[in-house]
């Protein structure tokens, strides 16, 4: 084994992945929010959404093309830095690998010919029925992906017989029990992110000195999608702690800083820990942890002191735990505020500060997946592939990746910053109010 | 046909599709930054930029079909190739994302960057040149077992005269079916000044492909007699190669059936690669690694095998759709339909 190598694989892995899901969030929702957009201007007969639709889908490519490039990389990362691990998985899950691209195949195909075709097609119909597929496409790869993600949490579908796999169901590999849980909450969360990030750019306008009908049409539209999503985000999370307390016990003790196995267990909520595993200014909600895993206030959860200690997640999840919570909690009340001040006509809800915390709930939002899915990645260590192989087993041997996360961590600081960049300038250069003038003077409409 | 020769080959069918496409699309940024050194820009740009726009994602799907494909039915190649290529595929990922991203920015954001320009054009040309490093590796002769673990010997794999000849006849091959293509996508588009411009690098490129082709058969020779005799076997396909590179370049050069022309280069690939395939039979890795010692169990090749069926009907009909609408639709092709938005 070459520590350095296991070192420097999980770190490597971990900045792509901390980068691409940024990327990999927005291509899974966006999609969907850009098909809403087209959907409730063909409905409405409104021209403001299609543009909405045709806006949102100019910088959406730009985030494809950084997402799909990332996705790339970690694509191949994956053989390149954990050969061990998929000659293993490869007999096992390869299907769902080989299924997402399939999806992406399918999506990229539709996005190119709804961005080619704006003007086609006399029927906006016609370009909504393109982006149906683009919207099926990005969510079934996310699906399969997380497939992929949920059977090294529980492997399951074969047998392991003198260190030989037999007996291998690929479908019963895909099915696996943390599969439906963590499925939907990647779909939720990822639809919930990018409405508000969509949300908190209407915000940011209206901030800055617009008063466009647009915007207002734009923000209330995202902050009724973030409002469902989030709902539904936090309803599949409580599936999950439910899943967890059953199939990996020792992902939510170490989340929750649950050491001793007891009845009626209180959730931990924020607080410190030091070295000897005192607990300070934690805030404790007699029962609720018990409700979280069983549904039942005094059920029974397994503490952290009955696993075995090199079994046991690092404890720092807890952190990740309470920042991907506190944030999905604000962003629920922070749209229910605003839809139900829409509906009951609360001025309060177009105030200076209020606007400021829509701006920052997009930004919070992502911060929320990647602490998620920290938790996620993290709490399943020391196993690469769950009661299977620990990660240093499926490490690679080679030399030199660390220059390799060295070169990694230019290209993705150059993506990153070429990104904002492009994007700045693409709206910026052409604002809403030209573009209606333009596309009035095209259609020969009235601007409204 | 048994599962794993069935499995390599529809792998060796998308390889191809993807050598060729992302042919094009490498030989096409590689003329249209030297366009504009040369202050030709103004001639090619424009039809490159119809023609790479809607296709570019569609291009890089190819490459993680194969990658993703050929983990799935072979998942010890993952374990073999995945432990030596560490530095050459990373900086293949690395030049494949400043490319893939650039061009997004460029097209979409803002335009006539030259830096952009010429970052895309010289790594379309790199990128081919670390990829084929795969298949030298692949003809054995730079891999050590050491331990159990393999271990690539960068030394002679850079000093090999081998690893530059395949490097250089991917770079002629990537100028040489581009040009080709695109003397025809300009011509269907109208454009004579880019459609002679491209015409003339075809036939600038010709000669070296063949020159680069025939020195590889002759160095494996010296490198592995084995993998020279089974090439030599499989003569026919090289010779029909042969034959069409003779037609297409003659019809390139009388400006006749320049469509006709286009379908004959992929014919010439098609037997040239399957050739140069089928001679590798049955190693993966020369001389660790068979078809049969790596393949995946029983269940996992059926399940991939009904998904890969499932797959192509769907995207099939998709991809002929999309060429109906850009590649083959004269309107887009020659810019009358003016939907250009994006």
């Amino acid at each position: 084994m070459n520590e350095s190598a296991v070192f420097w694989s999980r770190m490597l892995t971990e900045l792509t992945l901390t980068f691409h899901i940024i990327y990999a969030t927005i291509g899974v929702g966006v999609p969907l929010m850009i098909m809403i957009a087209q959907w409730v201007g063909m409905k409405k007969n409104d021209e403001h959404y299609i543009l909405l639709a045709r806006r949102i889908t100019r910088g959406f490519v730009i985030t494809v093309a950084v997402g799909v490039v990332t996705g790339t990389a970690i694509g191949l990362q994956l053989s390149l830095l954990w050969p061990n691990f998929m000659q293993l998985a490869g007999q096992v899950i390869a299907l769902p690998l080989f299924m997402e691209t399939f999806a992406f195949f399918f999506e990229a195909i539709f996005l190119g010919i709804y961005l080619y075709t704006w003007d086609r097609f006399d029927n906006q119909k016609k370009h909504m029925l393109l982006l149906v597929p683009v919207a099926i496409g990005a969510s079934m790869s996310a699906v399969f992906i997380t497939i992929v993600n949920s059977f090294m949490n529980t492997p399951q579908g074969f047998e392991v017989v003198n260190g030989q796999l037999v007996n291998i169901q690929p479908l019963v590999a895909m099915f696996n029990p943390s599969m439906p849980t963590k499925v939907a909450h990647v779909l939720a969360s990822a639809y919930m992110t990018s409405a508000f990030l969509l949300a908190s750019i209407a915000a940011y306008r209206l901030l800055k000195g617009s008063n466009h009908l647009y915007y207002k049409k734009s923000l209330f539209l995202m902050m009724k999608m973030g409002l469902i999503f989030s709902i539904a985000t936090a309803v599949i999370g409580d599936f999950s702690g439910k899943f967890l307390a059953e199939y990996q016990p020792e992902k939510l003790a170490a989340a929750e800083w649950h050491f001793e196995t007891e009845e009626a267990a209180p959730l931990v909520l924020m607080g410190f820990i030091d070295k000897d595993q005192n607990i300070k200014f934690a805030v404790n909600i007699p029962y609720l942890l018990s409700i979280l895993a069983y549904g039942n206030p005094v059920a029974e959860v397994k503490g952290l002191n009955d696993f075995p200690e090199d079994e046991v997640p690092p404890l720092y999840i807890h952190y990740l735990f309470n920042i991907m919570v506190l944030i999905g909690m604000l962003m629920m009340l922070v749209s229910v505020l605003y839809v139900a001040g829409v509906w009951r006509g609360w001025k309060f809800i177009h105030c200076t500060w209020f606007r400021w915390i829509a701006v920052l709930g997009g930004p919070l939002s992502i911060i929320a997946i990647e602490a998620g899915w920290w938790l996620a990645e993290v709490g399943r260590q020391p196993w690469i592939l769950r009661g299977y192989m620990k990660t240093a087993k499926g490490a690679t041997i080679s030399d030199h990746v660390d220059i390799m996360f060295l070169l990694f961590c230019i290209l993705y600081l150059v993506l990153g910053i070429g990104s904002v960049v492009v994007l700045r300038r693409m709206y910026r250069l052409n604002p809403i109010e030209r573009e209606i003038e333009d596309r009035m003077a095209e259609i020969g409409g009235d601007g409204r | 046909m048994s599962l794993e020769v069935l499995g390599i080959v529809v792998l060796w069918i998308f390889l191809f599709g993807y050598v060729i496409v992302a042919s094009i699309d490498f030989g096409a940024g590689f003329f249209n930054a030297y366009s504009l050194l040369t202050g030709k820009s103004h001639i090619l740009s424009n039809i490159i930029q119809r023609y790479l726009s809607p296709v570019w994602e569609v291009t890089n799907v190819f490459l993680v079909f194969f990658f993703v494909g050929i983990v799935g039915f072979f998942p010890k190649t993952a374990f073999y190739y995945g432990t030596v290529l560490l530095v050459p595929v990373s900086i293949a990922i690395i030049l494949l994302a400043v490319r893939g991203s650039y061009y997004a920015f460029e097209s979409y954001g803002s335009r006539g960057h030259k830096g952009y320009a010429f970052a895309y054009g010289v790594s379309g040309l790199l990128i081919p040149s670390s990829l084929s490093v795969v298949l030298t590796i692949s003809e054995g002769g730079f891999v050590e077992i050491v331990d159990g673990e393999p271990i690539l010997d960068y030394w002679a794999l850079f000093t090999s005269t081998l690893t530059w000849s395949i490097v250089l006849l991917s770079i002629a091959s990537v100028l040489y079916i581009s040009s080709v293509f695109l003397t025809w996508y300009a011509w269907k588009a109208q454009d004579v000044n880019a459609s002679e411009l491209m015409r003339k690098y075809a036939l600038t490129w010709a000669g070296p492909l063949m020159f680069m082709a025939a020195a590889i058969i002759i160095q494996m020779h010296e490198h592995n007699p084995d993998r020279f005799r089974n090439m030599i076997s499989v003569w026919p396909l090289f010779g029909n190669s042969a034959i069409l590179f003779l037609m297409t370049v003659w019809l390139i050069w009388k400006k006749r059936g320049l469509g006709l022309s286009v379908g004959l280069l992929i014919l010439q690939f098609l037997f040239a690669f399957f050739a140069y395939g089928i001679s590798h039979y049955p190693y993966l890795l020369y001389p660790y690694l068979t078809i049969y010692e790596g393949f995946t169990n029983q269940e996992m090749a059926i399940a991939l095998v009904i998904a890969f069926i499932a797959g192509l009907c769907l995207l099939i009909p998709s991809l002929y759709l999309l060429f109906r609408l850009f590649v083959f639709n004269k309107d887009y092709v020659t810019g009358r339909q003016n939907d250009f938005h994006a």
